[in-house]
């Protein structure tokens, strides 16, 4: 039985935390907002690209002499897997859940005896990843620098994955990451970019002019929308990450509430017990003269 | 009194312009060329050059490199990897992307491109420099 003393310090230690754990929560609203702004501003752009891409790829793609990044490799041997996560943890299941998918896809691969490398974005992920699979990453991007993810951070990540590509050293690049979808629900997802795939687009009209050739255009744009995609994937993650560090500090909020609620029961009545005993001893005393 | 047509301009950070425009002149891969309503729709890749656009509300410029130009009969959006108001450009700005684009690993094929491109960004700071 924790003596009074003890019980007062860990009520008072509990409080400090719930503040801190409120604190974070709206730090990370703010935050969420502002990466919700950005993923809003970004929307038009990777619209727009994905659109006449799709009309590009719809016209060219059939052709021989596609782009390599548009037809793939022609193997299908060497998946290249861009894992994207958070730099800081106390974010719930976030991590958790896009490591859990590309597990789950890595075994997928590995038994189809596909080879399987990975290239890590953000720090937790790769913590997490590197006792099982340590032995498959290839890189890693530090983005712990970062303040807010612009347009050349995925434009530096977009061109080491289509490096690698035109070494050779990959026939397919996947990326994770988490889809925002609401403050509790964040989506892993994959999200395949070379070869490229731009499904559920609506082509523009096909009755275009091209200035210079159309195969032109689309070569210039391939590592372009490549860039896009992982743009888009980054502010996606980045909203993801605010939203579910936002909920997990709600519930850390409720829950210390909850303890120091059921501390504070246990303290007065052990507080009303020794008053009681202090009594008895007293009136016993008293009587027994 | 020429009819207006739809003036777009986004960059992947953020959209820097939505407006009704009377013209719209571009800086095309291969030649500058002014869309007006009813242009005949074209796909344009971009060169790095100012964009200028006038419209009912005045006329702007903006600084834009790599991306392309959708031009319909009914508007002109353009999308531009990097792209930023005249007023805000600056020439340091155009010697970092000079900086990247000459030392670019160029193997036969892509020299040519790269050698345009260095020229194209040399014009633009030349072009800097007069405004």
């Amino acid at each position: 039985m924790p003596s009074l003393k003890d019980l007062k310090n860990r009520i008072g230690s509990v409080k400090n935390t719930r503040k801190i754990t409120k604190a974070m929560q709206m730090v990370s609203a703010a935050k969420l907002r502002r990466a919700q702004d950005a993923a809003e501003a970004a929307r038009p752009y990777a619209e727009r690209m994905t659109a006449v891409m799709a009309g590009l790829a719809a016209s060219v793609g059939t052709s021989n002499n596609a782009p390599r990044l548009l037809a793939g490799s022609g193997a299908d041997k060497v998946h290249l897997m861009v894992i994207m996560t958070s730099e800081r943890g106390l974010c719930g299941g976030f991590n958790t859940t896009i490591v859990r998918l590309a597990r789950a896809k890595i075994a997928e691969l590995t038994a189809a005896g596909k080879t399987v490398k990975i290239l890590t974005v953000g720090k937790k992920g790769r913590e997490q990843m590197r006792r099982e699979y340590g032995h498959l990453f290839v890189g890693h991007v530090d983005l712990t620098e970062v303040k807010r993810v612009g347009y050349a951070n995925a434009r530096d990540i977009a061109r080491d994955i289509v490096a690698r590509f035109d070494a050779g050293e990959c026939d397919v690049v996947t990326l994770y990451y988490n889809r925002f979808q609401s403050v509790i629900s964040q989506i892993p997802t994959a999200q395949q970019v070379i070869p490229a795939k731009f499904e559920g687009a609506a082509p523009v009209a096909a009755s275009y002019d091209y200035e210079p050739s159309e195969d032109q255009i689309l070569a210039d744009l391939l590592p372009r929308a490549v860039a896009t995609q992982v743009f888009t994937a980054l502010l996606e993650n980045a909203a993801s990450e605010q939203g579910a560090r936002m909920s997990a500090m709600d519930n850390a909020t409720r829950n210390a509430g909850d303890m120091i609620n059921k501390m504070t029961i246990v303290y007065n009545r052990s507080r009303q017990a020794a008053i009681t005993k202090e009594l008895i001893e007293i009136i016993s005393g008293a009587e027994a003269l | 009194m020429a009819g207006t047509l739809q003036f777009d301009l986004v960059s992947p950070e953020r959209r820097l312009a939505s407006m009704a425009a009377v013209e719209v002149q571009i800086p095309g891969a291969e030649g500058d060329l002014t869309a007006m309503e009813g242009h005949a729709p074209v796909l344009v890749g971009l060169r790095p050059g100012i964009l200028r656009a006038s419209g009912a509300q005045g006329a702007s410029a903006y600084v834009v490199t790599g991306g392309f130009a959708e031009i319909s009969a009914a508007g002109v959006s353009v999308l531009a990897e990097l792209a930023v108001p005249l007023a805000e450009a600056t020439a340091e700005m155009v010697d970092k992307l000079l900086a990247e684009a000459t030392k670019a690993p160029t193997d036969a094929a892509s020299k040519d491109a790269a050698d345009k491109t260095v020229a194209d960004l040399t014009a633009l700071k030349a072009a800097l420099a007069a405004h």
